[in-house]
């Protein structure tokens, strides 16, 4: 089959933070850069993170990139790579100070520097005390951090390729990547983008889980690409959950909320949080509130026909405190829970929220994989960044406002390294296989030719209830393992969709049955590397490996302070080191303890 | 020119959950009722910003543009 070529010396897929900050590098430095986005890049989910980004800049109060470091660290349950944390919080301030060059409108302190607020988890002096390190643009950040960096590429003249769907990684025999297919939606034409090089920066993929706060765009895209061309997916059992999404629907209430005096209650009034948080209650830590909250909806006490959610009671609180201080908050209850919050209690869920681990890359944003005894090979060519990516800097678990700090500094750093990889020679243009194109036309034409089967909306809900009831954010070893059996039987199903609508262009059904196989290879990937740690680290909580004095928190260093790799092909998983050395001399290991705040 | 309903539903793929899922139970219930001139306004809407879309929809933020109002109107029942 004929299919139209184009050819490139750097190809990004995906337009959010990550893909906008490596498509800068690589304009700038005058390489021929396309990037592909199936939406229009400012309406990518980078725009809806409001916390802020991470920066030890210490404009309002004292601070070190070796405090950040250990934060990060402790965070990441000592999953983290420290070479790759040392890398982003050493950079964290060149990359906000670029922003801010960019046009960035950071808040402000009086003396105008860029103003820095506290955050959960980040602290000076090692732990001591809380830290202002997050500089944000009001509530807004990504927001206005992902204009900025649209805008700079205009000027670059960065190609865009809009409303454009990557269907498949192009591999040759080797195992050298060489671009991608994509789908034009306007005209339904498949394409090889042929390219020196290519990054991933598609994001994450929360919409696997049934309830999450991601967009819908969040298919994990990239993750299925890299999986079904043989790249493995790291660390996929750890997903940070928020404990209070709106039953059903996902967007998120705010733990402001809690801080305005708002109560959890169970199926029978009760404020149950007592019982597991006697200081803290419902202020105690997003973890601990979110498995409290599963506990008693395992228990039985949930509310509702299927006591499957808990009730956030605010109605103590005055009309006047709910209307001037939570006004959003009352607009988003009404709307996707039908409660209005001054005279009922909202129905919430813990929610999926944000991915930990993702394509294995290097803390250069190269794509790595096990190969003849190093788990660390390069992949020639390949380059991811972002949510997609796993460096490892999050390990099992992220600190607030070191995701768009990841973006930037892994975006920019995957971006030189193709700079740099290009000059030096090592980007040369490897031909095409003559069977390129072939998996992505198969896939459609199945699409095209299936009479009958299964719908795409059908199976994305079995798949997003089995995560949801097997590997949610409290996890128990029988439901895991029969999770296992049930997630493949839904993977088995999704070969088999059918949509009604053949048409070619704007066909939106074809977009969604062709997205659905990216999250069965996330889902999957989740459910069998959750299943086989058996300890609790970070976000991975299992009830069959509780504190106890030998393996605090559930974490069992001796046997799983290791990366998971899942390789979809036979769903295999292997492992690898953890990086505990950091990249330099500069600072020392931080030394394995318990996480404790 | 005829303005091709599957490129308005793509695009009402946005960057926050709220917007997808409003979008959503308006492409469920009122969409394929649009006219032509509807689906223009809609259309044109739909190149707002995400955050003034959504502050449309919940009347944060008054709209300024007389031909968007009756189908903000309609979105913000969804």
């Amino acid at each position: 089959m004929n299919v139209a070529k184009r050819t490139f010396d750097a190809l990004i897929v995906g337009a959010g933070g990550a893909g906008l900050r490596a498509a800068l590098q690589l304009s700038e430095a005058g390489l021929k850069t396309a990037v592909l986005s199936k939406v229009f890049p400012t309406r990518s989910h980078t725009v809806a993170a409001q916390g802020g980004v991470a920066a030890s800049l210490g404009n309002t109060t004292e601070d070190h990139w070796h405090w950040h470091m250990y934060d990060t660290v402790k965070g990441s349950d000592w999953l983290g790579d420290q070479d790759a944390i040392e890398f982003m919080c050493r950079k964290a301030n060149e990359v906000v100070i670029e922003l801010e060059h960019y046009g960035m409108p950071f808040d402000r302190t009086d003396n105008g520097k860029i103003y820095q607020r506290p955050f959960g988890g980040h602290s000076m002096n090692y732990g001591k005390s809380p830290v202002m390190r997050s500089c944000a643009a009001a509530d807004r950040t990504g927001h206005a951090m992902l204009h900025a960096l649209y805008q700079r590429n205009v000027r670059a003249n960065t190609q865009f390729f809009v409303e454009w769907m990557a269907l498949d990684l192009i591999r040759d025999g080797n195992g050298n990547v060489l671009g991608v297919t994509a789908l034009e939606l306007e005209t339904g034409e498949v394409s090889i983008f042929h390219s020196r090089a290519t990054i991933f920066a598609t994001g994450g993929s929360g919409r696997i889980f049934y309830s999450s706060t991601n967009a819908f765009t969040n298919t994990g895209d990239g993750l299925g690409m890299a999986a079904r061309a043989g790249i493995p997916l790291e660390d996929m059992e750890f997903w940070q959950f928020h404990p209070t999404g709106v039953a059903g629907a996902g967007v998120l209430i705010t733990e402001g909320v809690r801080g305005e005096g708002g109560i959890l209650r169970n199926a029978n009034g009760e404020r149950f949080m007592e019982r597991y948080a006697p200081n803290l209650k419902d202020l105690a830590s997003r973890d601990v509130v979110s498995r409290s909250m599963v506990t008693e909806i395992n228990e039985g006490r949930g509310c509702g026909h299927d006591k499957d959610y808990v009730l956030l009671d605010i109605t103590h609180l005055s009309p006047e405190i709910i209307m001037k201080r939570l006004p959003g908050i009352r607009e988003i209850s009404i709307r996707f829970a039908g409660v209005d919050p001054i005279k009922a209690p909202i129905p919430v869920v813990p929610t999926c929220h944000y991915q930990m681990g993702g394509i294995p890359t290097n803390y250069k944003g190269q794509v790595v994989h096990p190969k003849l005894g190093d788990p660390n090979t390069l992949v020639h060519g390949f380059y991811a960044a972002g949510e997609c990516a796993c460096a490892s800097v999050h390990g099992s678990n992220r600190l607030g406002t070191n995701s768009l700090l990841d973006l930037l500094v892994f975006g920019k750093s995957a971006g030189e390294s193709v700079v740099e990889d290009f000059k030096a020679g090592q980007l040369d243009l490897k031909p095409l296989p003559d069977d390129a194109a072939d998996m992505s036309i198969g896939r459609i034409a199945r699409l095209e030719s299936q009479k009958g089967g299964n719908a795409v909306g059908e199976v994305r809900i079995a798949m997003q209830r089995a995560m949801q009831k097997h590997a949610s954010v409290f996890r128990f070893k029988d439901l895991l393992k029969e999770g296992v059996t049930h997630i493949l039987k839904v993977a088995e199903g999704a070969k088999g969709t059918y949509i009604n609508d053949k048409s070619k262009v704007w066909n939106t059904a074809r977009q969604e049955a062709l997205e659905l196989d990216n999250m069965i290879e996330v889902a999957k990937a989740t459910m069998i590397s959750a299943e086989a740690r058996k300890e609790s680290r970070g976000a991975h909580v299992r009830d069959d490996a509780p504190d106890t004095p030998e393996h605090p928190n559930g974490r069992d260093d001796e046997n799983w302070l290791k990366h998971t790799l899942w390789f979809s092909v036979d769903n295999h998983l292997e492992y690898k080191p953890v990086r505990l050395k950091p990249l330099s001399d500069d600072v020392e290991p931080i030394a394995l303890a318990k996480r404790t705040y | 020119m005829t303005i091709n309903r599957g490129k308005v539903r793509w695009q009402c793929r946005r960057s926050l959950l709220e917007l997808d899922l409003v979008l959503a139970r308006f492409l469920e219930q009122e969409f394929d009722c649009l006219n032509d001139g509807q689906l223009a306004d809609f259309e044109d809407l739909l190149r707002c910003d995400d955050y003034d879309l959504w502050a449309f929809i919940n009347g944060s933020k008054p709209c300024e543009v007389t031909r968007w109002k009756k189908i903000i109107a309609r979105l913000s029942q969804c």
